[in-house]
């Protein structure tokens, strides 16, 4: 239907002049020039920064040892929550998915508490662990282990029986049986758990702390928020997004790097 | 599958009663504090209340505006641009990483930003709304119609077909069940997203209620909110699938 870029047919075709990536450079920058025209010349400052301003403003913040400290918090109250998520995740996945009576079973009932929308419960995470950082923790594990649960129950199910019955007849233990034959099978699925499990903590934690918090990143874009410095609040906004796509990234990396043996 | 459910069911039925069980033994007369976690009696019994009464109508009324709102516009936008991008497999592979990129940020960063733009009242909600549930929606939409079987194209193509008939006839069917499942994630999310939002800070609607009852103590009566709530959550998750399932039959 469209252009094919080998350069054969291109003459005839007439291929696009611009590889997608580099076009999709253009449309983002295109997008932030929109927004630093309009914001400049309509703009409101109390409500809306130019993208300039708040690049200006990034080491501004940055030179703040409580905004450093608060993202240290916050990055710490991620990371607790992401490893805790994914060892009860897997745990329970493991002990769910590999028997066919328990999977049928409890299953259901593990799908009904996902399905539950948390952030009404958020109060009640509050009243019980206060509004330090044990709160966000709990409030981002609460979002982040339902995914790693169900994509491990469902990496389990494509294993195939031969492979386990062989392992065994070969006398492996439970332990070489999980890291030779079960883990490797899963990764796949275990690792889009752990990219979704990565997206749920992330909104936890951040909902936890916008609720109501002493410290991490979520306080102070409330703060910046309240005092209309909208610099400052899309600065802090950057950071974030910054830690989001990284920690997104390194999930995604550790998965090409465990998935090799599935494709080579 | 001919195999009996009920030894699943039993289980299953177990794990319930367990539940219960342990909620009540827990908060007998020195247990847990009963404004940490209050009996189970007085939580059925306020949840019985406040079915039988009204008092929930306006605060439920926000909240499924909120929603509606926030699904159609998502709806709209994430289909029209969805559409648009279909349209060549270069915007194809130029927007779909763009947006799935954008869609692995939390949106709920913006949700400041959106406060101080919209104000506290639905209007914040309904943009956090519209701009999470956007994404599936979105993805779905450029994934069903430009996964659209070629031959299917060129077979109306050599029978004559106009691009409105291609579309309509070849097209939309073809992409229909992909679409769906992006409708019903935005169904979903944007239900959670706005309770969250409504959490986080508002003038009215199911959160604003479950909160300010937290506030205020009201423990047996914030459960029987939460149990409202999360009822109401099933009951849009079931229904959403119902229709997603139906949708799905009826285009085959």
């Amino acid at each position: 239907m469209t252009a094919i870029t080998t350069t054969g047919v291109s003459v005839a075709r007439r291929g696009p002049l611009l590889s997608p990536g580099l076009t999709r450079l253009l449309v983002i920058f295109l997008l932030f020039a929109i927004w630093q025209v309009g914001a400049g010349l309509w703009g409101d400052p109390l409500f809306l920064c130019t993208p300039v301003q708040a690049l200006r403003a990034l080491p501004h913040i940055l030179s703040d040892p409580k905004v450093d400290n608060a993202i240290v918090v916050t990055i710490y109250e991620l990371v607790t929550a992401f490893v805790v998520s994914v060892a009860f995740g897997l745990c329970i996945g493991l002990a769910v998915g590999l028997n066919g009576f328990t999977k049928q079973s409890i299953m259901p009932v593990i799908l009904m508490m996902y399905a539950t929308p948390q952030a009404i419960i958020l109060p009640l995470f509050v009243l019980i662990f206060g509004i330090g950082p044990a709160a966000k923790i709990a409030f981002g594990i609460s979002h982040g282990v339902f995914p790693v649960i169900v994509t491990t129950v469902a990496g389990v199910q494509n294993l195939r029986p031969q492979l386990l019955r062989a392992a065994h007849s070969m006398g492996a233990s439970r332990w070489q049986v999980f890291t030779t034959v079960i883990f490797p099978h899963m990764i796949p699925s275990f690792f889009t758990g752990m990219r979704l499990a990565m997206t749920a903590v992330l909104i936890g934690v951040l909902l936890a702390e916008l609720y109501v918090s002493t410290a991490g990143i979520g306080f102070y874009s409330r703060l910046y928020a309240e005092s209309f410095s909208p610099p400052d609040l899309f600065a802090l906004i950057t950071v974030l997004a910054v830690i989001a796509v990284t920690l997104n990234e390194l999930c995604r990396m550790a998965e090409r790097h465990f998935s090799r043996w599935n494709i080579g | 599958m001919s195999k009996s459910k009920l030894p699943q069911r039993l289980v299953q039925l177990g794990v319930l009663v367990l539940i219960l069980f342990s909620w009540w033994y827990f908060t007998l007369p020195g247990g847990i504090n009963q404004l940490l976690l209050p009996a189970p009696a007085p939580v059925f019994r306020d949840f019985w209340v406040l079915l039988t009464t009204s008092s929930i109508w306006p605060d439920l009324l926000v909240t499924v505006r909120e929603w509606v709102s926030a699904v159609v516009l998502a709806s709209l936008l994430g289909c029209s641009i969805g559409y648009l991008v279909s349209r060549t497999a270069y915007s194809v592979r130029v927007f779909d990483p763009l947006f799935a990129g954008i869609y692995s940020i939390p949106a709920i960063l913006l949700y400041p930003l959106y406060l101080l733009f919209f104000g506290l009242g639905e209007g914040s909600k309904i943009a956090l709304g519209t701009t999470i549930a956007f994404f599936p929606v979105v993805l779905n939409t450029i994934a069903g119609l430009a996964n659209v079987d070629k031959a299917y194209i060129r077979a109306a193509h050599s029978m004559g077909a106009n691009d409105l008939q291609l579309f309509w006839t070849v097209m939309v069917p073809a992409a229909f069940p992909v679409v769906l499942t992006g409708l019903r994630l935005g169904c979903i999310i944007g239900f959670l997203v706005i309770l969250g939002g409504e959490t986080i800070s508002s003038l009215a609607g199911l959160g604003h209620r479950i909160v300010s009852l937290a506030e205020n103590m009201e423990s047996s009566q914030m459960f029987a909110n939460i149990l409202f709530a999360v009822l109401m959550a099933f009951i849009i998750n079931g229904t959403v699938s119902y229709v997603e399932a139906r949708g799905r039959r009826s285009a085959q």
